[in-house]
């Protein structure tokens, strides 16, 4: 596959729409700690239309434009085929465009101050859910691109093993058409018409429980590029092996069906589900940290290896011996980390009883700062440290000054969410502009509300290293002679498949049987309760 | 498939890890039934001060034949009705919440009185407080610009 067939013009498109937007929300998210530890002015609907648009950038355009722009760039690599489909591909890019700037003009003009998790009866301008709604079908061309270029491999190499990058990109594109859908329930048939004024009223039980069809999975569509990088970028930048080629794929097919009908450890305290149901999700939610047991083993396991090739003794000299010095290696050894970390306020909030101790409170941002934007941001960073050099053909500005900031984004995280989690325990709301309660519980608050600013400095820092290196890689003067994309080898070659770890056909139906049963009964039984309709409210 | 036997291994612990877990909270959910507000019930949130339970001399703390407490309580932009409350210590107390508006939630530190506040919707909780003194119940769901200015007060006292 020569340079020229490569999409480089529409990868490079996706990704630097999700990195500048990301660097202004890195910039609000120190905006609102100051606001809230009252080191700037107080300014209660700045606050909060912050929030909304450090949500929306974080968890739908620097997400939503990374995976699209990464996945065509893997799916052509890995494939070693023409992207399919391009004129769609990038009618695909206009319409996430589209979508991202309408969102901004109801941002901007003070008419969708709802975050992003939208909260109705609170209504926003119309442009906003339209907008939401663009970047959603945009995405989901996506998606049918993936989803035909695997298939198209498959034909032209019947019984071979399709390469585990693309496995796990298409996975996520299934998993993104299956995730996606309930809030295009909810956008389409109840928060645009409620918008329009077409309709007068609004089942809020029903809107949540749609959303909460969504909210759970969408955090794997995100994590899966960096599950991805995990099994195939990092053993290989350490100088080692994946350890196991099928335990990736088992993971991918794991995230897919027990990723989605898992949503109502989100609505735990909400009185509009029953408690069987919420224990049935309940249990789907412990089956899902599986997978990510698994990544973390098999990864750990490449390393080791890479490690011990590099002459690590004893049962923990293969950590000193493996090449820190790669960007690559070292954002997958500080993802476990935050991983691990984040992971263990997970397993807290997922308790079915123990959730109403922190149910909302700053333990919950605590948790997804660390697995979002510890995790999973971190290894798009790596990706990008390591995809540069490959599109443009000029070597990374500088690898020191990538490591230097790794390390800015971890210890940034670290001071803000250990906080959080403190924070949390003592019964912190989240999402508050300030704290004007005039009550001595506060007073154990003060502290750890200046460490955060602290911490958000050094985020914003890093998030501008990111960009500057980026940026000066474009003018560097040094070629990147290596243009090859590596994709790390199984110790074990693939060379029988079975067609369930080659596929998705069979995990589909057991998904749609899984989700009918998690999901059938909750959404009808508000046909047959009756009263609850209420209507739209303004903030 | 090749499964190495280190894989294998992982794989128990991983399972035992999970049994472990979920054991523990499908103990307490069936044996000791602890479960989150889950009640199911709608009411029209536009007539709650004309309702039976909801009117504004309905609401407050009422102590019921058996000797446990009930809380009658309304969230609404931006406070929590009535804004003071006293509850007996380690005695069960059910709180019943409604919202003439929008989404709320409401929380009191240190305790599983941890509940949203859903328009349409009653919420019903069950707890025992296990520490006296006052305590701040907050807002701890973006139900508008003054969210932050939510809260009550709420005082545990001995019997």
């Amino acid at each position: 596959m020569s340079e020229q067939h490569r999409p480089v013009g529409l990868a490079m498109a996706h990704l630097w729409v999700a990195f500048l937007t990301f660097l202004l929300a890195a910039v609000l998210g120190l905006y609102q700690v100051a606001v809230r530890a009252g080191v700037v002015p107080q300014w209660d609907e700045g606050y909060y239309i912050s929030v909304s648009a450090h949500g929306n950038i974080m968890g739908f355009v620097l997400t939503t434009f990374f995976i699209v722009g990464f996945g065509y760039y893997t799916a052509n690599t890995s494939l070693k085929r023409k992207v399919w489909a391009p004129g769609l591909a990038w009618t695909g890019w206009l319409m996430m465009m589209a979508g991202v700037l309408l969102v901004v003009f109801a941002l901007i003009t003070r008419q969708a101050t709802v975050l992003y998790t939208f909260y109705p009866p609170l209504t926003a301008h119309w442009t906003y859910y339209v907008g939401a709604a663009l970047l959603v079908v945009g995405s989901f061309l996506w998606c049918v691109i993936m989803i035909v270029m695997f298939g198209q491999w498959k034909k032209d190499n019947p019984g071979k093993p399709v390469p585990l990058a693309m496995y796990g990109t298409t996975a996520n594109a299934i998993l993104w058409l299956w995730t996606a859908t309930g809030v295009a329930l909810e956008v389409v048939f109840q928060l645009i018409p409620l918008a329009f004024g077409w309709v007068d009223t609004i089942d809020v039980g029903l809107a949540r429980t749609l959303f909460s069809w969504t909210l759970h999975p969408i955090v794997y569509f995100w994590l899966i590029p960096a599950y991805i990088a995990m099994y195939v970028f990092v053993p290989q930048a350490a100088g080692g092996r994946l350890f196991s080629d099928e335990m990736g794929r088992v993971a991918f097919i794991m995230l897919l069906v027990f990723g989605l009908p898992i949503g109502f450890h989100h609505l735990y305290v909400d009185p509009f589900q029953s408690d069987g149901y919420k224990l049935f999700h309940a249990a789907g939610t412990f089956m899902v940290a599986v997978p990510t047991l698994f990544t973390g083993f098999t990864v750990m396991a490449g390393l080791e290896i890479a490690g011990r090739l590099h002459g690590g003794k004893g049962l923990f000299g293969w950590i000193k011996a493996l090449p820190w010095e790669k960007p690559m290696v070292l954002a997958g050894g500080l993802a476990l980390l935050m991983l691990t970390a984040g992971g263990f306020g997970g397993v807290v909030n997922a308790s079915y009883a123990m959730n109403t101790m922190v149910h909302n409170t700053m333990w919950v941002p605590a948790h997804f700062h660390l697995i979002f934007g510890g995790t999973v941001v971190i290894m798009y960073f790596a990706i990008s440290y390591y995809l540069w050099p490959k599109m443009t053909g000029r070597a990374l500005f500088s690898a020191g000054m990538a490591r230097k900031q790794l390390w800015l984004w971890t210890i940034g995280m670290l001071i803000v969410t250990i906080p959080w989690h403190w924070l949390g325990l003592l019964g912190v709301p989240r999402r508050t502009a300030w704290v004007p309660y005039d009550h001595p519980l506060v007073e154990q608050w003060t502290s750890s509300q200046y460490i955060m600013v602290f911490g958000a400095i050094l985020l914003v820092l890093s998030a501008l290293l990111f960009i500057i290196n980026l940026l000066m890689t474009h003018m560097n003067s040094a070629r990147e002679d290596n243009r090859e994309v590596e994709y790390a080898e199984p110790i074990h070659p693939v060379l029988n498949i079975s067609k369930s770890l080659n596929g998705f056909a069979i995990w589909n139906w057991i998904l749609l049987v899984y989700m009918v049963a998690a999901f059938a009964y909750p959404i009808l039984q508000f046909w047959m309760l009756s009263g609850q309709d209420v209507m739209a409210w303004g903030w | 498939m090749h499964i190495d036997v280190l894989e294998k291994r992982w794989m128990w612990l991983v399972g035992l890890m999970v049994v472990i877990m979920l054991g523990t909270i499908f103990y307490t959910a069936l044996a000791n039934a602890v479960h989150p507000p889950s009640n199911v019930e709608t009411i029209d949130s536009t007539r709650l001060h004309l309702s039976e339970e909801f009117a504004e001399d309905k609401l407050g703390v009422e102590t019921m034949a058996d000797g446990s407490v009930r809380v009658t309580m309304v969230a609404a932009r931006y406070g929590i009705f009535p804004q003071h409350i006293e509850v007996p210590l380690k005695t069960p107390v059910t709180f019943r919440i409604a919202t003439p508006d929008v989404l709320h939630g409401l929380h009191i530190p240190f305790s599983n009185m941890d509940t949203m506040v859903i328009p349409g919707f009653v919420s019903e909780v069950t707890t025992q407080f296990q520490f006296e003194g006052e305590q701040p119940m907050f807002c701890n769901e973006y139900c508008g610009l003054g969210h932050h200015y939510m809260w009550s007060r709420v005082k545990v006292v001995a019997k």
